[in-house]
C-alpha cells in the first residue's frame, strides 16, 4: 500500500501576479517570484518527461519557430523537443538555409514568421540585442536562445534549476564560474539570475578574459542595480575554495587567435579543472558546463565523466525548463 | 457575499464513510483499485477515502492512492489570463487493467473531469474509471456524471461552493457563497 502525500502548498503563481513576461530576453528584469514559478512549473514538466507517453496537450494548436543564425545542437533540440512534448507545432529555420542568404534582414524574417501566425519565436543570433529588436517589431513572444556575448537566459535558468535539484535551494550557495567570462553570454545571464536567488558568485579566468568590473549602478551598499556584484579573481584556487558549484565555460578557439591568450597550454596549466583542483571546492561540489565541452581544455576528460559532473543533468533540466517557459508564455491568451 | 454552511466536519466524515462503503459494495472489494485525487483538494479527499476503504476492508485491502495534475490538459488554457499552476502527478505504478476511483471536491461543469480522463489515458488503459465527488452543484456542460456523491447541492451560477479541508485550510467544511443581490 502506497500512500502518497500530495504536498501541494499554495504555489508561487497564485501567491503573486504569476508570470508577467511577454518575452524571455534576459534574467535582469525577472523578479524572484517569476524565477521560482519557472522552477515550480519545470517540476511538473519533469513529471511529464518521466512518463511512458511524454506528451501533454497544453500547447495544441500553438506554433513555435526556432530561428538560429548560429550553430547549436542542444539548445535547438531542447526547444524543439520541449515544444513537441507540449503538443505545439515546431518549425526549425536555419539562417544558412533560408532567404537570409539572399540578404533578408532579421526584421523581414521575423515579420514573415509573424505573418504566418506563429506564437513563439526562439532566436539565436551572433549580434547582441538581436532578440530585443525582434521583440520590438513583432507580436509573437520572443525567446532569446543566445545573443552574441550578451545573454542566454534559458541556459542560466536550466543551470540554476540543476543546482536547485541537488541542493533544494540556491540561497547562500557559493558558485564559481571559470573561463572566458568576458565573451560569455552564459556567465552574464547566470550572474543576474544567481544574484537574484541569493547565491554568491565568483568569476575567475585569465585577466584578458575577465571584465575589470561588473557593470551596473552602484549604490551606497556597494550593490549594483540592487544586487551584490560578483567577486572577481584571477586565482583559481581562491575562486574554488569552499565552492558548492564549479561552472566551467567553453573556451573558444578564436580567443587565442585574437591574441587574448598567449597559448592554449598556458590556459590549461592555470585554469583547466582537473580532479585535484576540483578538490579545492567543497566535497561533493557540482561540476557544470553549458556544453559543448572542449575536453582537455577547460575540463580534463576524467572530470567530465566524473561523479561530480552534472553535465548530463543540465541537458535533461534544459528540456523541463524550456517546456515551463513555453507553457508560461504561450499557454494562455496573448 | 452571504455565507451558508452546507456541511460541517462530521457531515463530511459521514459522507466519505458512506462513499467508501458504496465503492466497496459496487466493486466487491478494492483489489487493484487506485484512488486518484485531482489536485489539490481532491488529493486530500482521496487520501481520506483510501484510508476509509482500508479501514472498512480490515482484511488487508491493497488500495493505493495517487495524485493527478490536470493543468496541462485543460480546454480553457487559451481563455484564462493566468496560467493554471502545473503540479506533479504521482501515480502508484501503471494504471492499465486497474479500477481507478477519480476523486474531486466539487463537480460543476465537468470540464475538470474531462481533462482528468484525458490525463489518465496518457498513463495507460484502466479497466474502469469511476468518479466520486464531495459536492455535486449541477450546471454540467459535458455529458459527465458522478458515481458517488457526498451531497447534491442545487446552486445558481452566481453562487460559489467552497470546500475547506483540514489539510490545507485548517478545518473541514463546505460553504455556499451567495452574492447579496441574488440572496434578496
Amino acid at each position: 500500500m502506497t500512500a502518497i502525500r500530495p504536498g501541494s502548498p499554495p504555489g508561487p503563481a497564485l501567491a503573486t501576479g504569476g508570470f508577467r513576461h511577454h518575452d524571455v530576453l534576459d534574467l535582469d528584469d525577472f523578479a524572484l517570484d517569476e524565477i521560482e514559478l519557472v522552477f515550480h512549473t519545470a517540476d511538473g514538466m519533469k513529471d511529464v518527461l518521466g512518463r511512458d507517453i511524454k506528451k501533454a496537450p497544453a500547447l495544441r494548436g500553438k506554433s513555435v519557430v526556432t530561428l538560429f543564425y548560429e550553430a547549436s545542437t542542444r539548445t535547438r533540440m531542447s526547444f524543439e523537443l520541449a515544444g513537441k512534448a507540449l503538443s505545439a507545432d515546431v518549425l526549425n529555420l536555419t539562417a544558412s538555409a533560408s532567404s537570409v542568404t539572399k540578404g533578408e534582414s532579421l526584421v523581414d524574417t521575423v515579420k514573415t514568421i509573424e505573418a504566418m501566425g506563429v506564437d513563439v519565436i526562439v532566436i539565436r543570433h551572433s549580434s547582441s540585442g538581436a532578440p530585443y529588436l525582434a521583440a520590438r517589431v513583432v507580436e509573437p513572444a520572443v525567446i532569446n536562445a543566445g545573443d552574441g556575448w550578451h545573454a542566454h537566459p534559458t541556459q542560466a535558468l536550466l543551470d540554476m534549476y540543476t543546482i536547485r535539484e541537488r541542493f533544494g535551494s540556491l540561497d547562500g550557495l557559493k558558485i564559481a564560474i571559470v573561463g572566458d567570462i568576458l565573451h560569455s553570454r552564459v556567465a552574464r545571464s547566470n550572474v543576474w539570475g544567481l544574484a537574484k536567488v541569493g547565491a554568491a558568485v565568483t568569476l575567475c579566468g585569465p585577466p584578458t578574459l575577465l571584465p575589470s568590473q561588473w557593470g551596473g549602478v552602484t549604490d551606497t551598499n556597494g550593490h549594483q542595480d540592487g544586487l551584490p556584484p560578483p567577486r572577481i579573481t584571477f586565482d583559481l584556487e581562491d575562486a574554488l575554495d569552499g565552492a558548492d558549484v564549479v561552472m566551467a565555460l567553453r573556451l573558444q578557439q578564436e580567443r587565442q587567435e585574437g591574441g587574448l591568450l598567449p597559448s592554449l597550454g598556458e590556459y590549461i596549466a592555470r585554469y583547466q579543472i582537473t580532479p585535484e583542483r576540483l578538490g579545492w571546492a567543497k566535497p561533493g561540489a557540482l561540476l557544470m558546463h553549458p556544453g559543448p565541452v572542449n575536453e582537455g581544455v577547460e575540463l580534463s576528460s576524467d572530470v567530465v565523466r566524473g561523479v561530480q559532473s552534472v553535465i548530463d543533468r543540465q541537458v535533461a533540466s534544459g528540456l523541463a525548463v524550456r517546456m515551463a517557459l513555453l507553457y508560461l508564455i504561450a499557454g494562455g491568451p496573448q | 457575499m452571504r455565507e451558508k454552511r452546507i456541511l460541517n466536519g462530521d457531515d463530511i466524515r459521514r459522507a466519505l464513510t458512506r462513499i467508501a462503503h458504496e465503492v466497496l459494495e459496487r466493486n466487491r472489494g478494492s483489489d487493484g483499485m487506485v484512488v486518484l485525487g485531482i489536485r489539490s483538494r481532491g488529493v486530500d479527499l482521496a487520501e481520506r477515502l483510501g484510508a476509509l476503504i482500508r479501514h472498512v476492508e480490515s482484511a488487508g485491502s491493497r488500495v493505493e492512492v495517487g495524485a493527478l495534475d490536470i493543468s496541462l490538459y485543460r480546454d480553457d488554457l487559451s481563455r484564462r489570463p493566468l496560467r493554471p499552476e502545473v503540479g506533479a502527478t504521482r501515480l502508484p505504478g501503471n494504471l492499465s487493467g486497474r479500477t481507478v476511483l477519480l476523486v474531486d471536491d466539487v463537480l460543476f461543469t465537468g470540464r475538470t473531469v474531462r481533462a482528468a480522463l484525458d490525463a489518465i489515458t496518457d498513463f495507460g488503459r484502466p479497466r474502469s474509471i469511476q468518479l466520486a465527488v464531495l459536492v455535486d452543484r449541477g450546471h454540467r456542460e459535458l455529458p459527465i456524471r458522478a458515481d458517488y456523491v457526498g451531497k447534491n447541492l442545487p446552486t445558481s451560477l452566481a453562487e460559489e461552493v467552497v470546500v475547506r479541508l483540514t489539510e490545507t485550510d485548517g478545518a473541514d467544511e463546505v460553504v455556499l457563497l451567495t452574492p447579496e443581490k441574488v440572496a434578496q
